[in-house]
């Protein structure tokens, strides 16, 4: 191709050269139209495409908002629901348990009320008074005797007579009041034994009034997500996200302590589905540790469900009380039986092991020490492989946690996901478009010389060149006037979009 | 139902029990010592060896010990060979039964007058494809210098698709020295042989580091 080009003119490469650039220019000057319309076609197809595309992934991003919200609600909901139905129950059961000796109470306190009315009417007796013999006493003594002494000896009588009885009397009130100073002296345990019931009826008021506290806010927060508030949104998800990384890193600790738990079994497990036979690419021996550890968490699982901790499975937790307890225990006994089969194996485990190290180091050479073997480490992996069994039953919470939150998760982040991919949709479409401008310039850049020439040959007052354009109004082609204001339109690539249009891109 | 569940459990247990595959992952070991000449005397190294791979074979893995002499391509020539069982108990009492038995040969190991490595070879490749282990190995443990008997023919191709042959502690002869390239010539025409037939070929000298036998080859 280069020796076509350089032997245009044989003998004068140069002057081929020259001949085929001006050629080319001729050439690319007169198609300059139509490559225009091309690039700026191109750019304007990929510029849309990338549009729609992203008016659909914008769509669908705010599809999933909508679902994602709603999810949420439902979920906040449900939950919300839960904590009222639980707090509700146990303000059940504190009535039940405070106000169930309500009636005994009531019945001691009234008998008490009534001895003590009793008492107080029995004090309210008034003791006879003393009669109003003084002044006749006193006008008898005063009676003059004119020293008749029978008459004194009669008046003398009277009036000891009568200061016996005056003393006799006053003695009997003082006995009477001292009685039923005794009677308000035995009411005092009583008003005692009033007060105590009083006080134990006044503080279960107050955790009544807590609960009830506690229960209205569950029902402001109940109806906030009832009317699909903002606010009950946000918490909701923030809620959702903080128990995704919670639950998460609790079951990595859980699936570290399951990997520990594989580790005891795997071995001696070969012993009993033998260590030469692989299903796939994987020794039996590790899928059968596997699947016992599996089935462990699925006992676990199926315990909490049954003990209604977690719901994950909603019929177990509708199922008859009687055949759910029963559903329990036979869970419950499997996993014994698991976590029985695991402490053996961690005790065959440690016996293969010692038994390996031992056939290893004769083959090494070096002879087995005199130390006697410590029965800690046994004892230690046996207890482990009895009690993580039961320590994978309680990953059952974080793993509802887990899949629950993870719901809301997801949807975020897919909704970020399409977000992100909208932005870049949009952002393609619009660097292709000035891509496109931008290639127009270059070419007009590149046949510059002809453009001049235009210009040159316009301002010598020449006809003007008419260049067919397809487009009406375009910037680019047109007629080229002999002012040369048709070439400087000719350089101009299409008006660069608005602030508006940059705004709304 | 309780039919259906059945069939279910049955149909399960037949795709776990096809499933299960006991031997393409096993590994085969085929040692062959060179007991002509001189060579019988690093037998040490060789006990060596094998001690090294009884302390590295699995369950399920066969190991095969046959010496180099006259006529190699014979049963009688294994000293000991062993397919272990699945259970790691049993494995490790095979093991020490099969370490006992090469202590014992290497003890009363005669010299033979004559060579015949490949016998030996088509004898390893005969125990391997027996085994029906997923990787085979061929352990050549001689300076790979062949003199065959009056009669013998050896000059054939050898079928070792699938195997992989190691030359280990291959030993420079005293004409070695004075021409190296016959040492060099010797490496590069068993090469040739073990790839015509389809193997892999590697030569381990340094047995120091007795875990690059087993490496990828």
């Amino acid at each position: 191709m280069s020796d076509f080009m350089s032997n245009a003119i044989p003998g004068s490469p140069y002057l081929s050269y020259l001949i085929l650039w001006a050629v080319l220019m001729v050439g690319l000057y007169l198609a300059r139209e139509r490559a225009h319309e091309v690039i700026r076609a191109g750019s304007m197809v990929v510029r849309n495409a990338m549009r729609l595309a992203a008016s659909s992934v914008g769509l669908a991003e705010k599809r999933l908002i909508a679902r994602n919200r709603e999810v949420l609600l439902a979920a906040g909901e449900a939950e919300a629901e839960r904590q009222l139905e639980r707090e509700f129950h146990r303000i059940s059961a504190h009535v039940d348990r405070s106000l169930q000796n309500y009636p005994s109470i009531q019945r001691t306190v009234s008998e008490q009320i009534t001895r003590i009315e009793e008492d107080f009417n029995a004090t309210s007796h008034v003791p006879p008074t003393p009669p109003t013999w003084a002044s006749a006493v006193k006008a008898v003594a005063k009676i003059p005797d004119q020293d008749n002494t029978l008459v004194a000896s009669i008046l003398g009588d009277i009036h000891r007579t009568l200061v016996a009885q005056e003393k006799k009397v006053t003695e009997e009130y003082r006995a009477e009041t001292g009685k039923r100073h005794r009677i308000l002296a035995n009411m005092l345990p009583y008003w005692r034994a009033i007060l105590s019931r009083l006080d134990e009826m006044d503080k279960s008021v107050p955790e009544m009034q807590s609960r009830a506290r506690l229960i209205d806010g569950l029902m402001a927060t109940y109806e906030d997500i009832r009317n699909g508030s903002d606010r009950a949104v946000r918490k909701l998800s923030s809620s959702s996200m903080t128990q995704f990384v919670t639950a998460g890193t609790v079951l990595a600790i859980a699936i570290g302590g399951a990997m520990i738990n594989f580790n005891l079994i795997a071995l001696p497990m070969s012993e009993m589905v033998g260590g030469g036979s692989y299903i796939g690419h994987f020794k039996t021996s590790d899928v059968a540790a596997l699947v016992i550890i599996l089935v462990e968490a699925a006992m676990g699982l199926f315990l909490m469900e049954c003990l209604r901790i977690t719901r994950l499975f909603p019929l177990i937790g509708s199922l008859d009380d009687r055949v759910r307890r029963r559903m329990m225990w036979i869970a419950f006994s499997i996993l014994f039986i698991l976590a029985g089969i695991e402490s053996s194996l961690a005790f065959m485990r440690d016996r293969i092991a010692a038994d390996i190290q031992a056939l290893r180091q004769s083959l090494a050479g070096s002879q087995p020490g005199d130390v006697t073997p410590s029965l800690i480490p046994t004892v230690g992996q046996m207890v482990m492989g009895f009690i993580l069994p039961f320590a994978l039953t309680f990953v059952a919470i974080p793993l509802e946690s887990f899949i629950h939150a993870s719901r809301t998760v997801a949807g975020v982040a897919t909704a970020g996901l399409l977000r992100v991919t909208a932005f870049y949709l949009r952002f393609l479409g619009t660097t292709a478009y000035y891509l496109g401008s931008l290639t127009t310039a270059l070419y007009d850049l590149f046949i510059f010389p002809s453009l001049w020439l235009e210009g040159v040959v316009g301002k010598k007052g020449r006809p003007s060149i008419s260049i067919p354009s397809s487009r009406k109004g375009g910037g680019h082609g047109g007629t080229v006037s002999s002012q040369g204001s048709s070439s400087e339109a000719s350089f101009a690539p299409r008006p660069a979009m608005t602030e508006e249009e940059v705004i709304s891109e | 139902m309780k039919n259906r569940l059945l069939l279910l459990v049955l149909v399960l247990l037949g795709v776990l029990g096809g499933c299960a595959d006991s031997s393409t992952h096993a590994t085969g070991i085929y040692l062959l010592v060179d007991t002509s000449g001189t060579y019988a005397q690093e037998m040490n190294k060789a006990r060596a060896i094998v001690n090294y791979m009884l302390g590295t074979l699995q369950p399920g893995d066969s190991l095969a010990v046959a010496r180099i002499d006259s006529g190699s391509f014979s049963e009688k020539d294994i000293v000991a060979k062993v397919t272990f069982d699945g259970r790691p108990s049993v494995t490790n009492n095979q093991k020490r039964n099969f370490g006992t038995a090469v202590e014992d040969f290497a003890r009363s190991v005669k010299g033979s007058a004559h060579t015949d490595i490949t016998g030996g070879l088509l004898q390893a490749v005969e125990f391997l494809n027996e085994t029906r282990s997923g990787s085979k190995y061929v352990l050549i443990f001689s300076d790979l210098e062949e003199d065959l008997d009056k009669g013998q023919v050896r000059n054939f191709d050898i079928p070792l698709s699938g195997f992989k042959v190691i030359a280990l502690n291959v030993t420079k002869l005293r004409s070695d020295n004075i021409d190296p390239r016959e040492y060099l010539s010797r490496l590069d025409a068993w090469r040739e042989r073990v790839e015509a037939g389809g193997g892999q070929w590697k030569v381990v000298n340094d047995l120091d580091r007795l875990e690059r036998i087993l490496a990828d080859v």
